[in-house]
């Protein structure tokens, strides 16, 4: 064994690029829904993710958390059901459901098990055209959502993404958490909740995937029973004004803990925008996930100053946003944001190396296929993938594209998005020398 | 070793009505093999994807540490990334990531474990490079210095600022008496503040050897190839000879305790109990399978008795749960917690939770409630499939644990097996004062009542 053998092995990476043949199949089931599928047989489960445009956004302004409490009230009861029997009957049936809200949709995500399918889409279908919202199950909701704001009071990692977005987007659903404020959620009323169930689902506003042991005919008629009893509906409202840039500077948040939490942001692009790919790859090698981005050498390797630093590229329906994050000792907090700035301006004035990149091209395109090994995870990637208007043949074409970015589109977009001066800055701790 | 492969036991056990969901069972191909040098290996195949997940554990974690080094073992963890004899500083996750791949690592109490998860064409250079660190770690003082900076953010970011991360070390100290269990696997911080590097590597020295390794690899891989692959890479590494060293046991618990924790930044108090019970590791297994049934009929989901009783019945609390893991080599917690409701002192919901134990160690689950949970474990079996890591990690953490293969593969049916006078002579038994810790936590003094 040597270096030689190990850099032998990476040369031979070089000329291989795996890729996973996921048969995506485009279908429309008999009552119209359009859907994704992906056969697998070898499990007998099937997996469905579906998401509907529209989400807390829609919310009323004095009423943030509103959604959130619509969504999770829905397996509190259903049809002839209340929350226990609901409950018992999901258990009978062994289904697993989830749902989730952000501020642009709701997601319904539901496994089952292939001999029990059409058991788990008609109970999944009664939930979603007939939660009950029962007075007792609200109330118990409230209750829990109450709790978890004022526990939220004094969380640093909430508090300081939470007031990163209400700097950003005042007077916008984007600055307002879904989680909601004690005053709203105290004032929520049922009739409310049942006017946000009505707004939150619509057929015509679903993006459909399905993946297991299921032919394209049972995978149709699971939708259609899923969907039944919900109404067609029409496309989601728009988001009414792209919002201002965040505004530049730092704000501190006092909060007695011995760590500091900062988040830093600015805007971001769109993933129609033709530097998308190389800002995405450019993210990758400045602060992208695991160990060898330049902010975790930088901030963690060299310096020992934080546990964990990242950033990302994130997009919301009306407007883009690149958002970082470190948590570092409230003595040592104002080196890691210098750092941060350093390296924001090095990537602004200098882009990457050619190695860089072609280490950076090398981790996207080889770890693509690890998204893909279990089927909830690929049902959640062909949902994403048509909200995104990516397309069915996405998956094949990805790879092509992180290819073709070059160090010089790096450098491009490098110049023309980042801004080291005007990075948005919440600090939520004591921090020293901000 | 010859390549012996074994099949997971069917599910199907002694079932009381056909069901759907009993029939419907998979079992996961799972392979073995022993290398001479003492390695075992454990290969799980799916082929679904063109990808392996490739790990190894050494079945030592924080509860082996020496005394007065807590946090060493995760010390050690971390600087394994940091490069060997071979491996230049740094560069170990790089070349991970080059070929496509993506690695972490972990420690709990009673393991460590490495992995990467990559393209299945690949699986050889990680193999390789394990292999090379199992035994051939170098990193300078320096790069220790530092990484003890980067711990100390870690224990910051996970607990330092979290009061409720904070109580449950204080839950776990008092609960253990004589075991390491009772120390948190990061370390207390003023002893992670004074770890070196000799004191990783002596670590390390003492425990990482194939005879104390434990290979999994799940994925797109024939057995035999793996098996090929390990004796080429790791077959060539010296044994220790040394198994590590038995653990201090537990002593009779005579004494209920009770403790109060306030933090100002608390805003929603609540009520915790930790019970020592036995664990898959410690005693019969069958006790350790009753014990998780009776954590998921106390408290998982609203059909829960907690949830029943105090939430939807009495109102008095609006979060409950129970939890108990199994997979452990030494005898374990039993946590019970309640968050009351609005206006409700932390008295009263305690209470609450007494009255639903008391209850249940008189009369038992119902047929009907253990009948729910067993077809909800069995379910999970079927959608456990769905994650090869999921299958690697439960094989890993039971062979960490000191279970056998044919252990683990019996079970799904020791689950199957157990009986509502099972499930209550474990409350009986073990739900008693004498071996708990009874813990509030709460913003101010005001709130105790």
């Amino acid at each position: 064994m040597g270096v030689r053998i190990i850099l032998t092995a990476v040369l031979v990476a070089l000329t291989v690029v795996s890729a996973r043949a996921v048969e995506v199949q485009q279908a429309t089931s008999p009552a119209g829904t359009a859907f994704w599928l992906v056969e697998e047989p070898s499990i007998p489960i099937v997996s469905i993710q579906m998401s509907f445009k529209g989400g807390a956004r829609l919310d009323p302004p004095d009423r943030p958390g509103l959604s959130r409490l619509t969504v999770g009230l829905l397996d509190d009861g259903a049809g002839d059901l209340d929350a226990v029997a609901f409950s018992k009957e999901r258990d009978r049936i062994a289904a697993r459901y989830g749902f989730g809200v952000d501020h642009d949709s709701l997601t319904v995500s539901a496994t089952m098990l292939k001999d029990e399918a059409q058991a788990s889409a008609a109970l999944l279908g009664t939930v979603l055209a007939e939660p009950r919202f029962d007075p007792e199950a609200i109330e118990r909701m409230r209750a829990q959502m109450l709790s978890g704001l004022a526990s939220d009071e004094t969380d640093p990692g909430t508090i300081a993404g939470r007031t990163w977005y209400a700097r950003a987007f005042p007077e916008h659903p984007y600055g307002r958490t879904t989680a909601g404020t004690p005053d709203a959620v105290r004032a929520i009323t049922r009739a409310e909740i049942v006017a946000t169930h009505a707004r939150l689902l619509a057929r015509a506003r679903a993006s459909v995937a399905v993946v297991g042991a299921v032919t394209v005919d049972e995978a149709g008629q699971l939708i259609d029973t899923i969907l039944a009893g919900m109404p067609e509906g029409g496309p989601a409202a728009p988001i009414a004004a792209e919002p201002a840039p965040p505004p530049s500077g730092i704000e501190v948040v006092p909060l007695s803990v011995p760590q500091s939490v900062a988040v830093w942001g600015q805007t971001g692009l769109r993933r129609d925008d033709p530097d998308f790919f190389a800002a995405f790859v450019m993210n990758h090698i400045l602060g992208g996930g695991g160990f060898s981005s330049r902010l975790m050498t930088e901030v963690r390797e060299k310096r020992g100053l934080a546990y964990s630093v990242y950033a990302y590229l994130s997009e919301l329906d009306g407007a883009v946003l690149y958002i970082g994050r470190v948590q570092t000792a409230n003595d040592r907090i104002a080196e890691s944001l210098d750092v941060v700035r350093a390296e924001w301006r090095r990537m602004a004035e200098e882009g990457v190396s050619q190695d860089e990149l072609d280490k950076a091209k090398r981790y996207l395109t080889g770890a693509f296929p690890l998204r893909f090994d279990s089927n909830a995870k690929i049902a959640g990637f062909l949902v994403f993938a048509q909200e995104a208007g990516l397309g069915a043949d996405y998956i094949d074409r990805r790879n092509g594209l992180i290819e073709a970015v070059s160090v010089e589109d790096i450098r491009r977009v490098a110049a023309r998005l980042l801004a080291p001066d005007a990075l948005s800055i919440v600090v939520v701790g004591e921090p020293a020398g901000l | 070793m010859a390549h012996r492969p074994l099949l997971l036991a069917s599910l199907l056990a002694p079932c009381l009505a056909v069901s759907p969901i009993a029939t419907a069972l998979a079992a996961p191909a799972v392979a073995s093999f022993t290398l001479e040098n003492g390695l075992r290996g454990v290969v799980i195949t799916d082929n679904r994807a063109p990808v392996v997940t490739h790990m190894v554990w050494y079945p030592v974690g924080s509860a082996d540490e020496p005394q007065g080094k807590s946090g060493i073992a995760h010390f050690l963890e971390h600087l394994m990334f940091k490069g060997t004899d071979e491996i230049p500083e740094g560069a170990f996750s790089k070349i991970i990531a080059e070929n496509g791949g993506r690695d972490n690592a972990f420690t709990s109490y009673d393991y460590t474990g490495y992995f990467q998860r990559i393209a299945s064409d690949r699986l050889e250079l990680v193999m390789r490079m394990e292999a090379d660190r199992m035994r051939d770690l170098a990193f300078t003082e320096a790069v220790a210095e530092t990484e003890r900076e980067v711990i100390l953010e870690e224990r910051n970011q996970r607990t330092e600022n979290s009061p409720q991360a904070l109580f449950s070390e204080q839950m776990n100290a008092a609960l253990f008496q004589n075991h390491r269990y009772g120390i948190p696997i990061i370390g207390w911080r003023h002893e992670m503040e004074g770890l070196t590097r000799a004191d990783a590597l002596a670590f390390y020295e003492r425990y990482y050897a194939p005879d104390n390794a434990v290979l999994v690899v799940a994925g797109d891989v024939e057995p035999a190839e793996v098996e090929r692959l390990a004796r080429l890479h790791y077959g060539p590494l010296e044994p220790s000879g040394r198994p590590p060293e038995s653990r201090p046991k537990e002593p009779p618990h005579r004494a209920a305790r009770r403790m109060t924790m306030q933090d100002p930044r608390v805003r929603q108090p609540y009520v915790m109990r930790q019970y020592l019970v036995p664990s898959r590791g410690s005693d019969d297994p069958s006790k350790a399978a009753s014990l998780v049934i009776l954590a998921q009929i106390l408290g998982s989901g609203i059909t829960s008795r907690f949830s029943e009783q105090l939430e939807l019945g009495q109102k008095i609390a609006i979060d409950t749960g129970a939890w108990y893991s199994a997979t452990a080599r030494d005898a374990t917690d039993f946590t019970i917690y309640a968050v009351p409701a609005a206006g409700i002192g932390l008295a009263d919901v305690e209470a609450g939770l007494d009255a639903v134990l008391a209850t249940m160690a008189e009369t038992g689950p119902t047929e009907a409630e253990l009948a729910r949970i067993k077809r909800k474990i069995r379910a999970s079996y079927i959608y456990a499939e769905d994650s090869q890591a999921t299958l690697a990690r439960r094989y890993g953490g039971a062979l960490s644990a000191g279970l056998s293969l044919e252990e683990i593969a019996a079970w799904p049916e020791v689950l199957e097996a157990v009986t509502v006078q099972d499930v209550r002579a474990v409350a009986q038994t073990y739900l008693v004062p004498a071996r708990s810790v009874t813990g509030w936590l709460t913003g101010d003094s005001e709130e105790q009542g």
